[in-house]
């Protein structure tokens, strides 16, 4: 076949691809450039509460498709490098992966403009990326160094990215919530015409603050989607036991919902879409992903203790994205499995590229302890007695 | 424009260097007694052009007429004012209303959220009427959810709007505190300084008149460890104005503490547009021979005493620290070095208020300039009952005030 691929060197997430040599060798346009719409089914029709399900047939197209194998595969590549990582002690704290859920990530940024926001809790990596973080910041970040995203004073549970509306990013469970709703009703004071995705888990969905937070969007008509990310277990809790109705997209009561197939990115997309469109209109909607993650709670979890590896290896064999989206490449014969292959071969290396290049990038300064405590302003600053000696500027 | 500081001998230039880094030399060398009485709120008019005036008539005259009505229930300087300063008399839930209305008028992107803040005017009347004029997009009346509408107004600030969230009891806002401790304060740290948080929380706290333990709550010794945010404390309608006009152009998150007790002082503030340094303690009375410090409703307790103390033969030296955090080290600093002697009277409990944290930031910056060691008279810690002579034995009595600067000073 006459198709070769152009890495692009830095951590980007679109390859290049060249044209084929010449047409009359190869009848199959590049993968990454071909938007012929191609109609797909999705795995199960939407279940809805309060409104009607959008319909199960989604639109794409090969470009798409590529895109969204690319990007899972580099989230994949990344959460388990963080794994090996974590285990040599690069990272240190708290790291909650999210292998298997990468299909909300990236079906919703397909939905999306940047002009949406995106919130979501401590599982962060990938969400982070789908925004537009690149492998780096990421890596340096997880390292606590000075290229990080938060200047590695933030965490593996504190990525933000202004520039693209990603909100983060954190650690106490459904704090983000309200944030979420807060972040709607700047966008409808201003007038935005843009929407606020609100991510939360199944734990997480038991907080009041949810409900308050819900309570307040409906009643002033915020462009807020609350999402729920339900991987069926908060921690070493599951589902049944932690939620009396883990009917999650029922949950807000007045507040329409939509339970979708969270493993299957083209659901996603479509479900994301048809909510951004309704909260335009009508006010917060619920999204239950309904997805799986590989790993257990945080790196300090097995993962084993309160579900069977059978389940595991279950789910990865049935449901994997990443397979998902292979398997419709590949019978809509987009691309061949060798190129599939290659892909994964490449973003492999475009992670330990990124990887060997945080491990390079220094600590942060002992100043930026200080740093970024207050925003520049009044200039707190902490005296000594006479005013002399400036003991630390808050800056 | 012209601004006026409440300035304690600093004059800021309209740069962008703090206000409080600058003090003119003729302040450094002049003699102590003249550079007591230019500290008492002297207008400090800084113009456009860098130059600057001061204005010291009536403003000093003020601190004699404190004295004498100490209790100042209706401190009237209106008499001394009247001829060279007009201004307008009013309420001190009218001037926080007023620097509220004025900000609103002035940024489009301030907006008030709270407990029926909106049509029914506030339970204190803050906000009277500014939801018939803003309309109900920007004085929000929000259910019962303070934990919410906190995180909401946090996430609101996090895109550059400047919400006033309101708790109409400061007690109510413990249901918050994981949104003002975790993403309030520290948010703009750990995003590496991609956002701010330009958000204002307010609300009446402190002992009242009977209301209950629950609703008598001193929430600025809980808060106080939280980094990344301010508190300021007001007491009269002056700072009250200056201090909320001063913490919605903040870009850091304030919490701006009020009395419930002190919603009805009345007292004449200029009609020209100023605003209070954020972290800058204000010099009620000079003195020479004990400094009180104090803050929000305690300053009229310490006031009430000194009026006592003077008839006494003490001078003692009255400052309102009115910055919480952080502390006003230079003023406080300077007053120490001239006394020598430190009384703090509070309302917060004795353990862990600001008074443990001002007696531990003093003894550890000025602790050669201390002859005694620093008495903190504090409330007990104990709920605050609802009997009327039990609550009176929680807090500080001005009485207490007078006996310990007489053990002070022996």
């Amino acid at each position: 076949m006459a198709l070769s691929h152009l890495a692009s060197s830095s951590p980007s997430r679109s390859a290049n691809l060249l044209k084929p040599l010449s047409s009359a060798i190869s009848l199959r346009r590049p993968i990454s450039t071909d938007t012929t719409p191609i109609t797909v089914e999705t795995s199960v029709p939407f279940t809805a509460h309060q409104c009607e399900a959008p319909s199960r047939t989604v639109q794409t197209n090969a470009k798409e498709l590529a895109t969204f194998f690319r990007d899972m595969v580099v989230m994949r590549r990344m959460e388990i490098a963080a794994d090996s990582l974590y285990k040599a002690k690069l990272i240190r704290g708290f790291c909650h992966l999210y292998d298997g859920q990468e299909a909300v990530a990236v079906g919703m940024e397909a939905a999306l403009t940047k002009k949406d926001c995106i919130i979501t809790s401590y599982r962060d990596h990938c969400t982070f990326v789908a925004r537009g973080g690149t492998l780096l910041e990421v890596f340096a970040e997880l390292m606590g160094r000075q290229a990080g995203c938060s200047k590695g004073k933030g965490g593996s549970m504190h990525f933000y990215k202004k520039d693209s509306n990603f909100y983060g990013g954190h650690g106490i469970v459904g704090a983000q919530v309200p944030l979420g709703c807060g972040l709607a009703f700047a966008q409808k004071y201003c007038k935005d015409e843009a929407v606020t995705f609100a991510l939360y888990g199944d734990g997480a969905a038991n907080q009041g603050q949810l409900f308050e937070a819900l309570n307040i969007s409906a009643l002033w008509d915020l462009p807020a989607i609350l999402v729920c990310e339900n991987n069926h277990y908060g921690m070493g809790t599951a589902e049944w036991r932690a939620a009396k109705s883990p009917a999650y997209y029922k949950r807000g009561d007045y507040a329409p919902g939509l339970k979708v197939d969270g493993m299957d990115a083209l659901a996603v997309k479509q479900a994301c879409a048809f909510a951004k469109e309704h909260a335009l209109k009508n006010g917060p909607i619920i999204l239950e992903m309904d997805t799986y993650r590989y790993h257990g709670h945080s790196m300090s979890d097995p993962g084993s203790t309160y579900r069977t590896r059978d389940e595991i290896t279950g789910v990865r064999q049935e449901r994997d994205p990443i397979e998902r989206i292979r398997k419709l490449i590949l019978s809509h014969d987009l691309s061949t499995d060798k190129e599939l292959k290659d892909i994964e071969k490449e973003v492999r290396k475009e992670v330990d590229d990124a990887i060997a290049q945080a491990k390079e990038n220094p600590v942060p300064e002992p100043s930026e302890l200080f740093s970024d405590v207050y925003a520049k302003g009044l200039g707190v600053e902490s005296f000594g007695a006479d005013r002399k000696e400036v003991r630390a500027t808050l800056a | 424009m012209a601004a006026i500081f409440q300035g304690v001998g600093a004059a800021a230039t309209l740069s962008s260097s703090p206000s409080n880094s600058f003090v003119p030399k003729k302040f450094l060398t002049s003699p102590r007694r003249s550079f007591c009485v230019r500290k008492v709120p002297s207008s400090v008019v800084v113009r456009s052009d860098g130059s600057v005036n001061f204005d010291l008539n009536s403003k000093s005259r003020r601190a004699q007429q404190l004295v004498a009505n100490a209790v100042a229930t209706k401190a009237d300087s209106s008499a001394a004012s009247s001829s060279s300063n007009p201004g307008h008399e009013l309420l001190l839930f009218e001037a926080l209303r007023e620097g509220l209305e004025e900000e609103m008028e002035r940024d489009p992107c301030v907006c008030v959220m709270g407990e029926d803040v909106g049509h029914y005017g506030g339970s204190y009347k803050v906000t009277k009427d500014l939801a018939k004029k803003f309309g109900d997009l920007r004085v929000l009346d929000t259910p019962i959810a303070e934990n919410s509408f906190t995180g909401m107004g946090i996430g609101a600030a996090m895109t550059g709007l400047r919400p006033v969230v309101e708790g109409m009891n400061m007690g109510f806002l413990l249901l918050a505190f994981n949104q003002i401790s975790n993403n309030c304060g520290m948010l703009h740290y750990t995003s590496g300084g991609q956002f701010t948080i330009p958000i204002v929380i307010r609300g009446p706290g402190g002992v009242g008149r009977q209301l209950g333990a629950e609703h008598s709550q001193r929430l600025e010794s809980y808060f106080q460890s939280i980094p990344g945010i301010q508190m300021v404390a007001c007491s009269t309608p002056y700072n009250a104005k200056g201090l909320m006009k001063a913490a919605i152009r903040s870009e850091n998150p304030v919490i701006l503490f009020e009395h419930v007790l002190l919603y009805n002082l009345k007292e004449r503030i200029p009609d020209e547009d100023y605003i209070c340094n954020l972290e800058e303690a204000e010099m009620v009375r000079p003195g020479e021979h004990v400094t009180i410090l104090t803050y929000s409703r305690m300053r009229y307790h310490v006031m009430q005493a000194a009026k006592t103390l003077v008839n006494k033969g003490y001078d003692p030296e009255v400052i309102d620290i009115r910055s919480l955090k952080p502390f006003d080290l230079y003023t406080i600093g300077n007053s120490v070095k001239k006394t020598h002697r430190v009384v703090i009277v509070e309302e917060c409990m004795r353990t862990g208020g600001i008074g443990a944290s001002l007696t531990a930031a003093i003894t550890e910056n000025f602790n050669d300039y201390l002859d005694a060691p620093i008495m903190c008279l504090s409330s007990q810690d104990v709920p605050t009952p609802y009997a009327g002579t039990l609550e009176e034995w929680t807090v500080v009595q001005p009485a207490q005030i007078v006996t310990a600067v007489e053990q002070l000073c022996q």
